[in-house]
């Protein structure tokens, strides 16, 4: 077998296409500033990525099922917020890994409890998942403001430092966390009952009911894992900036959006894969750090993120179109 | 007033796409207010027919069409519509949401420039047409609260306030109950007697000649002949479908003393069937047959756990049992095969492997808890080599399949489950003559090897000559039980037909 | 006669707690039922209403739109811009430009979500994204106060002193917001086009069998919205007597959670006027009634929040009506 088919076969037909972009865009700006290729930029990208990274995953299964979870940013400072407040129970600056496993156990909770609560309204009552989450969503921002008067709250312990920027064998430890629930994600998604579920009932929920697939525990399932991830991303945001504010990363929603999406997950459901979602995440993470680097403004950049969505869509439809002609004329 | 002769006229329509000829210089026609069938297989070409008098195609040139004396030289839907030509696809194209009356009176909407609606007018003219279909709805009704059948007499009362004089409908008793297809029969006869012509469209023996007078029978785009339904036999009809001599051998054993598999006592459902009563045997394939719509595939839901039953018991193996949703009929052992294949038997845009894994993947897990991808691989092989499916590869979309082909994946997913009992709903329901014997030499060998099966289908000769024993169901309730050695399909049908 | 509830449940029902809620606050406090309070109500949020009636012919058509509220701030900063060229300018000039400057950027998302055959929530996330981006980095986060008189002085279409000498006044974008609701419903309830956008959301495919032309119905669908979005946002400069670039962003979840709690279905093909006024108008109360009652203005969000969960899951169990599941 030729090695392109070979390659397709093992990680799906988007991921080459997709490291020729990464090499292109890291060739662009590599050329543009001098700034790019340096050991300071690459390490601040390797720290930067992960959350992004995090948040990423918790929106491609929703997508992967059919529907959309537009709750993750809330819900990951709301679980943040949770770790902060036990860890401020304890002592704050001063307190012990033991307090901060409580707090990020309380963190995991958390998400978890709002993902569940969502993915049971979806799938036993049957509501819209963009409904859901954005309900959930207004809900978990009103929480958290009304819990933090809309202030941030800081004051964590120093070992706190070491998970947000840290090195393990010259490797950031968010970077590691981030490849250890890559990996998770794409063993779930590939090698498990829930995986395989996830992948028909996006495609057609009503023939996987008919063929006994559980698609009502699937659904929760799939929410309340996306909230614990979210969770471990709230967690690692903490360790990041050292403080828990509502709104850190909302602007990331759409950008999680973005990366699935240029990452070959269908809109629709039932396909999608996580290596070709993390090359996209590199790309996209590439893209932001090259624009600050030439100095571009960050509210251009937030505009370069539309076009940018609207860019990989127009070029999906042109591709599907270009397939179909050429299906059609065989 | 001059009374057109013929309703519609088709003379020597042919059809061309790229290099292949989907019609054959084909002569139609329709007499006003007759009630005629189009038959045929899938694929036959009834669908290009349809969409060329309708101007969806134009055909090749040299074609002569005539709708109501006019010569047709140039159309589109909207002219066509215009001409009273309405067609009322399978999926309806109704607006849930939107009532009886807006339903009705939704074509008026279309067409022109924005302008004012009276909804009064409109309702009061919906009214006037269901008036004069014989028939009584709430107006104001959302139409997805209604069943399926009333929603068909809103798409029929649409097309009549549109002033149709000929309606095509593609394949209309597909979902009825028996006393819906006698309303929708109803209907169609008033229809008829006011001088509107009907055309149905369908490849079910059985609803062709339930319900039309004459039927002009199409295959491979070429025109077979047109006959009077009157003493025309489903084996006939068949023969002339798909051109060639249906199996006529029987091929029923003996299996009275194999031990009982499935017994239903007096099953009950207000509605649908009562007091069922019947025993399936190791090995043995038993056929239900009936009119459309006499409740057998309700009785199958109900025994898979798809719905609950007001009265009666079964029993699987001699235990008692009380499914209450498909898993836990998979976990029993009883496999459903629906008539459904397209929407609910494969999910189209997924692999074969993996359509065929899923009614059995929580037993693909090894000892870790997950997926054992050889397991599975190997799963698949089985069964593409046993029920000899042609594919070229397993990851390939199960769309990509003929029907034939995707029937057996279907068979292959619920095979994997190793169950006690199979039922087979209209199996061979849109695949080719070819393909239907070899599904059969399945399942002739599956019952070999000890399987129960109950085949449920409305064509006798299906039945007759595949099962060892048939039950004849009608109105819900079993009215007889046929031992296909003893019978002739004649026989048999003319006790359905009664 | 009409069997209204059959078709207007959700309305109905929300009506009767709007109702309860109304009387539990006149009862609880001795400032709700004031005139002065009531046309509070309404000043503060007719911008909402007008938004929501746009975003509502877009949820009937079976789309939905979240770029409207930045699409009004950038109506505001362009419009402002085009005033300043032309030197001036008065209320129908003013409603005419804002209003075609938001059809035009309707016009993007319909042609967007038509030309490459996108889901309406990816383009309109992303357009979203383009129009907050650009609108920031043009205006550089500055507000702009230098604007024509016309525009920001206060109007009012209706006053009233009461016996203790305070004013109670209805402001033009009361005015306004009546025009817009009337005009829409009047679209949607008496007009063909109205009833081939129902059609539309309802089920495409048969729409388009029946003739209905998609192009038009996207283009009237966010073209509306569109329009309402810059008319919105004309009028809530009259009321803040500024261009705040950043000030409408995040309005549009409120806006989309009241539509869709008056009856509007997310899938299209449902939806009044009348729900959608009471969407709004019942989380306007409520927070409303949280304020006087005295309760931390940092637990409205949540409890609106929680509160529309609620009326959203509650909603859905009646209303399926393409509900497949096991038969009882």
């Amino acid at each position: 077998m030729r090695l392109k088919t070979r390659i397709d076969a093992a990680f799906g037909a988007e991921t080459l296409p997709l490291v020729g972009f990464l090499i292109f865009v890291i060739a662009v700006f590599s050329v543009a500033t001098p700034l790019f290729l340096t050991s300071a930029n690459l390490g601040s990208m390797a720290f930067q990525m992960p959350v992004l990274g995090l948040l990423t995953l918790a929106m491609m299964v929703p997508i992967l099922s059919g529907g959309l979870n537009l709750a993750i940013i809330y819900t990951a400072n709301l679980s943040g917020l949770a770790l902060a407040a036990v860890l401020i129970q304890f002592g704050g600056p001063e307190a012990g890994v033991g307090a901060f496993m409580l707090g990020a156990l309380a963190a995991i909770a958390v998400g978890a409890a709002s993902g569940a609560v969502m993915g049971w309204v979806i799938a036993y009552i049957g509501a819209h998942p963009i409904l859901v989450s954005l309900a959930m969503m207004i809900f978990l921002r009103g929480l958290g403001e009304f819990l933090t008067r809309g202030g941030d709250i800081s004051g964590f312990p120093d070992f706190m430092n070491t998970i947000g920027h840290g090195l393990v064998l010259g490797i950031p430890v968010p970077l590691i966390v981030f490849c250890l629930l890559a990996f998770v994600w794409h063993l779930m998604l590939n090698r498990t009952r829930h995986g395989y579920s996830v992948y028909m009932l996006g495609s057609n929920i009503r023939a996987s009911e008919y063929s006994g697939l559980h698609t009502k525990r699937t659904l929760t399932l799939i929410y309340t894992i996306s909230g614990v991830i979210c969770a471990i991303a709230g967690i690692l945001m903490a360790a990041r900036f050292n403080s828990v504010r509502v709104g850190h990363g909302e602007a990331l929603l759409l950008v999680t959006v973005l990366a699935c999406f240029l990452g070959g997950v269908d809109p629709f459901g039932g396909f999608g894969r996580v290596l070709p979602v993390v090359v996209a995440l590199m790309i996209l993470q590439i893209l932001s750090s090259g624009l600050n680097l030439i100095g571009a403004n960050q509210h251009l950049s937030t505009a370069v993120w539309g076009l940018f969505l609207i860019g990989v869509m127009a070029i999906r439809w042109a591709v599907a179109k270009w397939l179909t002609r050429r299906i059609g004329a065989t | 007033m001059t009374e057109h002769s013929l309703a519609l006229r088709l003379s020597g329509v042919s059809k061309t796409f790229g290099g292949v000829r989907a019609l054959n210089a084909v002569d139609f026609e329709v007499r006003p207010g007759e009630v005629h069938c189009l038959a045929g297989e899938n694929g036959c070409g009834k669908s290009t027919l349809i969409k060329i008098v309708t101007g969806v195609y134009a055909p090749d040139p040299g074609s002569t069409i005539e709708v109501f004396g006019e010569v047709q030289t140039q159309t589109n839907p909207r002219k066509s519509r215009a001409q009273g030509i309405a067609v009322i696809w399978q999926d309806l194209a109704l607006f849930p949401h939107m009532t009886v009356a807006e339903n009705i009176g939704f074509d008026e909407m279309v067409g022109g420039c924005p302008r004012l609606i009276s909804r009064r007018s409109v309702r009061a003219r919906a009214a006037d047409v269901l008036n004069r279909l014989g028939v009584v709805l709430d107006l104001d009704m959302p139409l997805g609260a209604l069943p399926i059948a009333q929603r068909q007499i809103v798409a029929i009362a649409r097309a009549l306030m549109g002033e149709a004089r000929l309606v095509f409908m593609d394949e209309p008793t597909a979902s009825l109950t028996q006393s819906e297809t006698d309303g929708l029969l109803e209907v169609v006869r008033t229809l008829s007697a006011q001088g509107v012509a009907i055309v149905f469209v369908s490849h079910r023996l059985a609803e062709v000649l339930d319900i039309s007078e004459r039927v002009t029978v199409v295959r491979d785009g070429t025109l077979v002949g047109v006959f009077p339904t009157e003493g025309m036999t489903q084996a006939r009809l068949g023969e002339l479908m798909t051109g060639a001599t249906l199996q006529s051998e029987v091929s029923a054993r003996d299996q009275s003393t194999a031990a009982p598999v499935l017994e239903l006592q007096d099953l009950t459902r207000a509605g649908e069937f009562e007091e069922v009563s019947l025993t399936i045997r190791k090995g043995e394939i038993l056929g239900l047959t009936g009119l459309i719509g006499a409740g057998r595939t309700e009785l199958a839901h109900a025994i898979i756990g798809m719905s609950r039953l007001n009265s009666g018991k079964m029993f699987l193996d001699g235990q008692m049992i009380q499914p209450a949703s498909i898993r836990d009929a998979i976990k029993l052992g009883i496999a459903y095969v629906s008539e459904d294949r397209l929407s609910l038997g494969l999910i189209q845009p997924q692999s074969i492997a993996d359509n065929t894994v899923m009614a059995v993947i929580d037993r693909l897990e090894d000892h870790t808890g997950l997926l054992n991808p050889a397991k599975s691989s190997s799963l698949v092989k089985k069964w593409i080599t046993d029920l000899a499916i042609k594919t070229g590869n397993p990851s390939d979309p199960v769309s990509t399949l003929s029907g034939g082909n995707q029937q057996r994946v279907v068979l292959a997913k619920w095979l994997a489950t190793e169950p006690k009992l199979l039922i087979l709903d209209s199996p061979t329901v849109g695949v080719d003559v070819g393909a239907r014997a070899g599904i059969f030499r399945i399942v002739r060998q599956l019952a070999e090897q000890g399987l129960a099966i109950l085949l449920i289908s409305d064509e006798i000769t299906e039945v007759l000559y595949n099962a060892d024993r048939v039950l004849h169901m009608a109105h819900g309730r079993i009215t007889e039980e046929v031992n296909p050695s003893e019978t002739s399909v004649e026989e048999l049908e003319a006790k359905i037909y009664a | 006669m009409p069997n209204l509830l059959d078709t207007h449940k959700i309305e109905l029902r929300l009506a009767a707690v709007l109702i309860a809620i109304v009387v539990f606050l006149s009862l609880a406090t001795d400032t709700f039922l004031t005139l002065g309070n009531i046309t509070s109500l309404l000043n503060n949020n007719a911008v909402n209403l007008i938004w929501a009636v746009g975003l509502l012919v877009v949820l009937i058509a079976g789309g939905i739109d979240i770029s409207f509220a930045v699409a009004a701030s950038v109506v505001q900063y362009l419009a402002a811009q085009v005033f300043g060229w032309i030197g001036g300018g008065n209320w129908a000039l003013g409603l005419l430009i804002a209003g075609s400057l938001g059809v035009l950027l309707g016009t993007l998302n319909a042609a967007l979500i038509h030309g490459f055959k996108v889901v309406s929530i990816v383009i309109t996330i992303a357009t979203f994204n383009v129009f907050f981006g650009l609108l920031m980095f043009f205006t550089r986060g500055r507000n702009i106060y230098d604007l024509p008189d016309w525009w920001v002085d206060r109007i009012f279409i209706f006053e009233h002193q009461s016996a203790a000498g305070t004013w109670s006044e209805l402001n033009l974008s009361v005015g306004v917001m009546i025009a817009c609701v009337l005009v829409t419903g009047f679209l949607i309830k008496f007009t063909t086009l109205g009833r081939q956008l129902y059609a539309f959301g309802d089920n495409p495919e048969g729409a388009r069998r029946a003739g209905v032309n998609i192009w038009t119905m996207q283009l009237v669908a966010y073209g509306w919205c569109g329009m309402m979005a810059g008319i919105g946002g004309l009028m809530q400069v009259n009321i803040a007597k500024e261009v705040i670039p950043n000030a409408l962003y995040g309005r549009e979840l409120e806006v989309l959670a009241a539509v869709v709690l008056g009856g509007a279905r997310l899938g299209g093909g449902k939806g009044s006027v009348i729900g959608a006024i009471l969407g709004v108008m019942f989380v306007a109360i409520t927070q409303n009634g949280l304020n006087l009652l005295g309760i931390s203005p940092f637990a409205f969000q949540m409890i609106i929040g929680a509160t529309i969960l609620v009326a959203i899951s509650t909603s859905n169990i009646s209303l399926d009506l393409r509900n497949w599941r096991v038969r009882p």
